[in-house]
Order: C-alpha cells, then sequence, then structure tokens
C-alpha cells in the first residue's frame, strides 16, 4: 500500500478552479465577448464617420434610398438594378459549378487512366490543367467571348455573351477542380486499389466503384472553397458586356455619379458566400472529427 | 491428395537489386493446406502475391490446374478472380457496408444482380456469425471481425484456391482465435489454402504440409508432422529451436 494511501482525505487536494475563474468561464464570458465585439464594430463605424471625407463616403457608399434605387433600378431613367444583375451572378455560378464538377471528374480521370490507348487524354489532360490554372481567367473570358464568335463556326460562333461566359469559367475552374479531385485520388491507400484488384476488379471499376468514391467525400471541403471563388468571379463576366451585380453597379454609378450600387453588389455576394464559408468550415471541423475518430 | 491446383516452379523476384524469392518451387493439391512459415521477410508476402499476379515474377512459371500463368494472354484480372487473396490489414472498403463489401466483386467483376450478390453475401455472414452487421461499416466491427469478413469477402468469389496473407499479425491477442476458428473451419471443409503464418500451434493443427522460406529460399517442405518432430534441414531445426522457446 502506497503511502499517500494511508494518509487518508484530510489531505486531498484542493481541485476546484478560483471563483473569479469560474465566472470568467461561466455566462458572464458570453456576454463579454459580445459586447467588446460591439465596442469594436462602434469604434470603427465612428471612425468612418468622423473622419475627414466621412460625410461624402456616408453620401456616395452608404446613402439608403440610393442604396434601394440601385438595387430595384429604375427603367425610365434606364438604370439596371443590381438586384436583377446579382441573379445572373447566381445562375451563372450554378450552371458553371455543374459542368465544372463533370469536367474536373473527367479530367482527373483521364489523368490517372493506365491504358495505352488513353495516353492522348492523359497527356492532353496534364497539359490542359497546367495551361488554364496559368492563365487569368479575364483574359480566357476575353478569348473565348471574342474568339470564338470571330472563328465563324457556325451555331459555335453565334451564342449569347452569357454562354461564352459559361464556357470560359467552366474551360478555366474544370482545371482547378481537377486538381482537387487529383488531389483526393492520391490521398486514397494504395492498399484500397490492391485490394480491389485482388478480387479481379478491372481498373476502371476499381476506380469507380472503390477510388472515386473515398476521393470525393475527402475533397467535398476544398471543392466547396472552388465554389466560393467561382461564384465570385462570375463577376468577371462583366467584360463580355453581361450586365450582372458588378455591371449593373458600374451603370448605375456612371448614371448616378453615387456608388451605393457598389455596396449592394457586395452585400449581396455576401450574403451568399458568408453561409457557404461558414458551411464549408463545420464540413471541415465534423470530417476532422471524423477522421481522428477513425485512429483512436 | 489428388491433382495439383497451384503449381510454383522456381519462382524467383527482385526488387531492385534485392533477391526476395530464389528458385521457390511448391505444389498444392486440391482440398490441400500448406502453411508457409519462417521470419518477418524471409519472403511470404511477396511468394503469396506472384502467386495471384499481384507482382510479376523475374524467373519460373506459375501453373494454375495445368494452365501456365506466365503465357501469352492471361488476363491477370480473371487470374484473380479464381485466387483469393486476404491481407495482414484486412483492407475492407471503409465507404461500403459490410454486406456491400462482400458483394462488390461478385457484382462488378462477375456481374451477379444485385439480389443474387446480396443474398451470396448475407449467407456467408450469417456463416460466420455476423449477419445482423450486414449494414453496419467496417469500422464499426471489431479487428478479428473485420479480418473474418474480409475473408469471407475473398470466398464470395468462389475461389479454387485462398492464400492468406499473416491474416492475425495485425490482431490483438484476444482476437487472433476467432479468425483461426475460421480458417480452421475452412480447413476442415476442404477449402484449398496456402497460409503465411507466424501461429505454429496453429499451423501443426491445420496444415497438411508445412514449408519453410528463409531469405528466400525454400528451406523445407514436409508433412506437418515430419516438419515438427523430425525436421531433416539444420536451418529449420534452428527455426523451431528459436520460435518454440518464446
Amino acid at each position: 500500500m502506497a503511502p499517500s494511501m494511508e494518509k487518508g482525505s484530510s489531505t486531498a487536494p484542493h481541485l476546484f478552479s478560483s471563483r473569479r475563474r469560474q465566472v470568467l468561464q461561466g455566462r458572464r464570458a458570453t456576454v463579454v465577448s459580445a459586447g467588446s465585439t460591439l465596442l469594436v464594430v462602434i469604434v470603427a463605424m465612428v471612425l468612418i464617420w468622423q473622419a475627414p471625407g466621412g460625410q461624402a463616403v456616408r453620401e456616395f457608399f452608404f446613402s439608403p434610398h440610393r442604396a434601394w434605387e440601385a438595387f430595384v433600378g429604375n427603367p425610365s431613367k434606364g438604370i439596371a438594378a443590381v438586384g436583377r444583375g446579382f441573379f445572373t451572378n447566381l445562375w451563372m455560378c450554378l450552371v458553371c459549378e455543374i459542368s465544372v464538377l463533370v469536367g474536373g471528374l473527367l479530367l482527373a480521370t483521364a489523368r490517372f487512366s493506365r491504358s495505352p490507348w488513353l495516353t492522348p487524354f492523359r497527356l492532353a489532360s496534364i497539359a490542359y490543367t497546367d495551361f488554364f490554372r496559368g492563365i487569368p481567367i479575364i483574359l480566357v473570358l476575353l478569348a473565348v467571348g471574342y474568339g470564338l464568335p470571330g472563328m465563324q463556326l457556325g451555331a459555335l460562333s453565334s451564342q449569347s455573351p452569357a454562354v461564352y461566359a459559361c464556357i470560359a469559367l467552366t474551360l478555366t475552374y474544370s482545371a482547378y477542380v481537377a486538381e482537387v479531385y487529383r488531389a483526393g485520388i492520391n490521398a486514397v491507400p494504395t492498399n484500397q486499389v490492391v485490394a480491389a484488384r485482388s478480387l479481379g476488379l478491372r481498373p476502371g471499376a476499381a476506380m469507380r466503384f472503390v477510388v472515386l468514391p473515398q476521393a470525393v467525400r475527402n475533397v467535398v471541403p476544398p471543392l466547396l472553397n472552388d465554389f466560393i471563388s467561382l461564384q465570385k468571379d462570375t463577376a468577371l463576366v462583366s467584360v463580355l458586356g453581361i450586365v450582372d451585380a458588378s455591371q449593373a453597379a458600374h451603370i448605375y454609378g456612371s448614371l448616378t455619379f453615387n456608388y451605393a450600387g457598389y455596396t449592394v453588389a457586395a452585400l449581396l455576394f455576401l450574403a451568399v458566400t458568408i453561409p457557404l464559408t461558414r458551411w464549408t468550415d463545420s464540413l471541415i471541423s465534423k470530417d476532422r472529427s471524423r477522421r481522428l475518430a477513425y485512429t483512436s | 491428395m489428388s491433382d495439383v491446383v497451384l503449381s510454383l516452379r522456381d519462382i524467383s523476384k527482385r526488387f531492385g537489386d534485392r533477391e526476395v524469392l530464389r528458385n521457390v518451387s511448391l505444389d498444392l493439391h486440391e482440398n490441400e493446406v500448406v502453411c508457409l512459415v519462417g521470419a518477418s521477410g524471409s519472403g511470404k508476402s511477396t511468394l503469396l502475391r506472384c502467386a495471384n499476379l499481384l507482382e510479376d515474377i523475374d524467373g519460373g512459371d506459375i501453373s494454375f490446374v495445368g494452365q501456365s500463368l506466365t503465357a501469352d494472354g492471361i488476363d491477370p484480372d480473371i487470374v484473380r478472380r479464381h485466387i483469393g487473396i486476404v491481407f495482414q490489414s484486412f483492407n475492407l472498403f471503409p465507404h461500403l457496408s459490410v454486406a456491400d463489401n462482400v458483394a462488390l466483386a461478385p457484382r462488378r467483376a462477375l456481374g451477379q444482380s444485385r439480389h443474387v450478390a446480396r443474398d451470396t453475401a448475407l449467407a456467408l455472414l450469417g456463416r460466420i456469425g455476423l449477419q445482423d452487421r450486414a449494414d453496419d461499416f467496417p469500422e464499426q466491427l471489431s479487428g478479428g471481425q473485420q479480418q473474418r469478413v474480409a475473408i469471407i469477402r475473398a470466398l464470395a468469389m468462389n475461389p479454387r484456391v485462398l492464400l492468406l496473407d499473416e491474416v492475425t499479425s495485425a490482431l490483438d491477442p484476444t482476437l487472433v482465435g476467432e479468425v483461426l476458428d475460421l480458417l480452421t473451419e475452412l480447413a476442415v471443409n476442404g477449402t484449398t489454402m496456402l497460409i503465411a503464418t507466424h501461429e505454429m500451434s496453429f499451423a501443426q493443427q491445420v496444415a497438411h504440409r508445412v514449408a519453410l522460406l528463409s531469405d528466400g529460399e525454400l528451406i523445407e517442405i514436409a508433412p506437418t508432422q515430419q516438419f515438427f518432430h523430425d525436421p531433416q534441414s539444420r536451418v529449420t531445426r534452428e527455426f523451431l529451436a528459436r520460435v518454440t522457446k518464446q
């Protein structure tokens, strides 16, 4: 029997945290953190308001009346609605996201093909991702938007700018997403492939039923990251004369000499990207805890 | 003992400069169980992986029910449907339920319908007492249960030969028994098996013959009683002395 056991409970150490710590860690901590956040926000707003040009900033960027006018538009004055323009950003993002997920997957699987017949596709996939990841997206937009119509290729050359914009965004983002898939495929342990092949599955079946399902689960968070970037980059389609939210805000600014439209456009983008970002983060942390649970 | 099912002739295998198998010859008969013993790194795993063409051999020949597997036009994917293998690390598919793990290859390699493959899988799971875990995922099972599922996943392809690569080495000692019991049951029912193992008492119980590999060479292959009680080679005697001392 150890000596400390014989001494009994009279010498038991004090194991409770101090009263002060308990209060700090309790509900009061929530109140304090909310209060300090509010204080910082107020100080930032006062700084903007009290700056020498504060009056002008309020008028040019934050006038509620102007913001509303920019949001709903005014056809009689030829003012395009930022809200309507944002609808263009939204549908373009959704359409492109679907074609990007498919295109990226095709590129990634082509890269992992072992069949000698598919060698040209494997090489083309590598060249493609290198090329499109390496050029600014705005140049791709201009090249497709003005290049394809100029080539006089029948139906391919007589589409609306929105179609060219979607093609350009898909071309570039497929390259990014292909790399994400590739990382996911590489992260699947070789053992899994060996197990699948040892059961007599063909390479294609092993890829489709064993590797890809695991790879896609691995990369949902980074795929959502690219989705958020794509959503923002739809603002670039204005270079093709498409009136999206940012272009509508620009038009509003040049007609009224007021920039509230830009603020409205920014808020609309944030209204979509912030929830998406929060969702992505929660998926990442869930995924992390799931993996940690695996190893224990 | 009847016909030779799997015949390894003068198998040689190199990884770079290192020679891991040197002229290994071994015949496996129908309904026979042969245990491969030897120190870690002696080439047991490599021999098994060569036998179902997961590794290319550098010399020698493998024949399966009389057909040379080094002949032109042999399709390794088809060969592997007849020669099953189970690994030390289970390698179950973590994204599929237990039943789907067992049913995947029958469906996707043999083209069985979903119902037929699932029924077979459930029947096999019933044999190992895990039918009520059919829709669980592998990580919800214990190591011993996972390894038993891996064994019946290989059996679902109805192979002529089953290769087992140290299937109890990654298990908690308390879980080894249930896996060895399953193997013993398979042996009694006449499953043709080539088993790489460190479990000497198990080998003594189930094997018809035992083979010792040392540094990539087949030192001795003999009927089980003779191998353990009257080994011919000095290397075998030393090996047995080492493993029985523990």
